[in-house]
């Protein structure tokens, strides 16, 4: 058994009447693609909130990488190895493509201070070869200097994942990054992740099934803030209690 | 938005007129106008202090309504200085720069957990509250404010003259625009721009967004406190005025009129600003009307601000 790379205890979390978590435990073992899915206000969101450190749970605690994350803000938290990616597409749309990768990259501990007031960005040639890098890792190098805003939605999701692997992750959390895409546009996003899944590990939470079940070593089912089932793809389709609660009987 | 770039002439323009500057004491008294070389010195101190509001608002995109606190505790330094007998500049500017950093770097700790209109508000608070003490402050003169007796002088060379005054602004606000300028192409000033931008993803980069943010705010108020020093040496007084919120909302028009997020948007509109408060109040009283129909000539003709109508700045 591979060592756990996350791990949820006991998460609960509380909004006013509504129990969004209701002591969820969870654990991603290092090299693998898990993923997270559910119906629709199933608390997948908040949950993945409280990963990132967006949000503090009222009881339970994270762990990731080997330490207790619980109290880091979510800046620590990158800094320890979570990158992750947002449901709605989130960059800087004025810039370049190479400047929103640099950016990522400048970010990391090991690329050094950012409290550098004189000497200039552009003359820093090993940053922008990084950044070239990732961009090929996700295939957008030959439009490095185009504006990130105005590259097609595929792409800034694309654009997006170079970032988050700027930051060097050792895990990668991606929030629904099919959300809005068309057949096209997923089936190369399912492509790229599972090239990127080789290197890193990563969190998944996705409605869009097909992808799930192609992508996924492990399902995790969370339904009204309770994790219901956890086991492979196969096994997480034949349990009955997931398909009363989420695929539906006839599913 | 994207990074600041200067437009390509930015840069001649700026060293002709730095020689034109240069030379303008010796022209003023040629003609016999000397009066004006205390006024081109007043404007230059205040595109000073509007070049630091601008480093706060127009680069860290924080919208303080309290930045005449840091101007005004900056003077009041210079006098305080004064009147315990420190007149050499080389010690009382960079005691106002620090003076006025700390208290923004205190005043930005605790507003900056706040956002949008309660951050205007809590900057505004922290402001008046500063305006209060001074009022209050027996010690430092009260309401009528601290004189200075004299100026100071730098390094041995005496600030009493009005040019050598001038010169001495001239080399702080020239200082200070080469510092913004080469801080905007370093990696601070590209975070506190993409912070500005879009402060969740910086987050979720791995950039502690708030440390930024409060050097960012702490450095535009070491700024304005030298600016304030500056004032304090001209007019020979520091006066609670200075850090009314009057006083912070004339730094805002300023840098709105010249140009939010633009290198020269400080200058230009403190420029545009004192020019047009100087000729328009020879006409009329009321001149504060003309001021009124600029400023709603600009924010619907020029929403960028003067220094955007002089080639693009943002990419």
């Amino acid at each position: 058994m591979a060592e756990a790379l996350l791990e949820v205890r006991n998460l609960s979390r509380r909004f006013a009447a509504v129990d969004a978590l209701k002591a969820v435990n969870f654990c991603v073992t290092a090299g693998e693609v898990h993923a997270l899915i559910g119906p629709n206000g199933a608390g997948k969101t908040t949950f993945i909130h409280h990963v990132s450190g967006a949000l503090q749970p009222d009881s339970g605690s994270v762990h990731f990488a080997g330490r207790e994350v619980t109290g880091l803000a979510m800046h620590q938290r990158v800094t320890a190895g979570m990158a992750r990616s947002y449901q709605i597409t989130n960059l800087f749309p004025g810039l370049s493509l190479l400047d929103n990768v640099a950016l990522a990259v400048q970010g990391r501990r090991d690329a050094g201070s950012s409290f550098r007031f004189w000497k200039p960005v552009r003359n820093e040639q090993g940053m922008f070869d990084e950044a070239l890098g990732f961009l090929e890792q996700v295939g957008l190098e030959k439009k490095s200097g185009n504006t990130a805003g105005n590259l097609a939605h595929g792409e800034q999701r694309a654009l997006e994942l170079a970032m988050a692997l700027a930051t060097k992750p050792k895990m990668l959390l991606l929030d629904e990054p099919m959300a809005g895409a068309g057949p096209e546009e997923s089936a190369r996003m399912v492509e790229l992740i599972e090239h990127l899944a080789r290197h890193v590990t990563i969190l998944l939470v996705e409605h869009d099934m097909t992808a799930v079940f192609r992508l996924a070593d492990r399902v995790s089912v969370l339904v009204n803030g309770s994790l219901i089932c956890t086991g492979t793809p196969d096994a997480v389709r034949a349990d009955p209690a997931v398909r009363r609660a989420y695929l539906g009987d006839t599913a | 938005m994207a990074f600041y770039r200067p437009a390509p002439y930015q840069k001649p323009v700026a060293i002709v007129l730095m020689l034109a500057l240069l030379t303008l004491p010796s022209a003023l008294s040629a003609l016999g106008q000397e009066f004006y070389i205390g006024f081109a010195t007043r404007v230059l101190i205040f595109a000073l202090a509007a070049s630091s509001l601008n480093l706060v608002l127009g680069f860290g995109g924080m919208f303080s309504l309290g930045h005449a606190a840091f101007f005004g505790a900056g003077a009041y330094v210079a006098a305080i200085c004064m009147s315990n007998g420190i007149s050499d500049g080389l010690l009382a500017f960079p005691l106002a720069m620090l003076v006025a950093g700390l208290l923004a770097l205190l005043v930005g700790a605790i507003s900056l957990r706040t956002r949008g209109v309660y951050f205007i508000m809590i900057t505004l608070a922290f402001a008046q509250m500063a305006y209060y003490l001074f009022v209050s402050a027996r010690a430092w003169g009260g309401d009528d404010g601290l004189p200075l007796v004299g100026r100071m002088s730098v390094a041995g060379l005496s600030l009493a003259s009005d040019s050598a005054l001038f010169y001495a602004a001239l080399a702080c606000l020239a200082l200070s625009i080469i510092f913004l300028g080469r801080l905007a192409d370093a990696r601070f000033g590209r975070v506190i721009q993409a912070i500005r931008e879009n402060e969740t993803r910086m987050e979720a980069l791995g950039y502690p967004v708030f440390r930024y943010r409060l050097a960012c705010f702490a450095l535009g108020g070491a700024l304005a406190g030298l600016a304030g020093a500056l004032l304090a040496n001209l007019t020979g007084l520091a006066s609670p005025n200075l850090l009314q919120w009057m006083q912070s909302g004339t730094l805002l028009v300023m840098v709105i009129i010249g140009g939010v997020g633009y290198l020269y948007g400080g200058v230009v509109g403190a420029v545009v600003l004192l020019m047009l408060e100087e000729v328009l109040a020879g006409f009329t009283l009321h001149w504060h009307i003309g001021l009124g129909l600029l400023l709603l000539g600009i924010v619907l003709f020029a929403p960028k601000g003067v220094a955007a109508l002089f080639g693009k700045s943002h990419g």
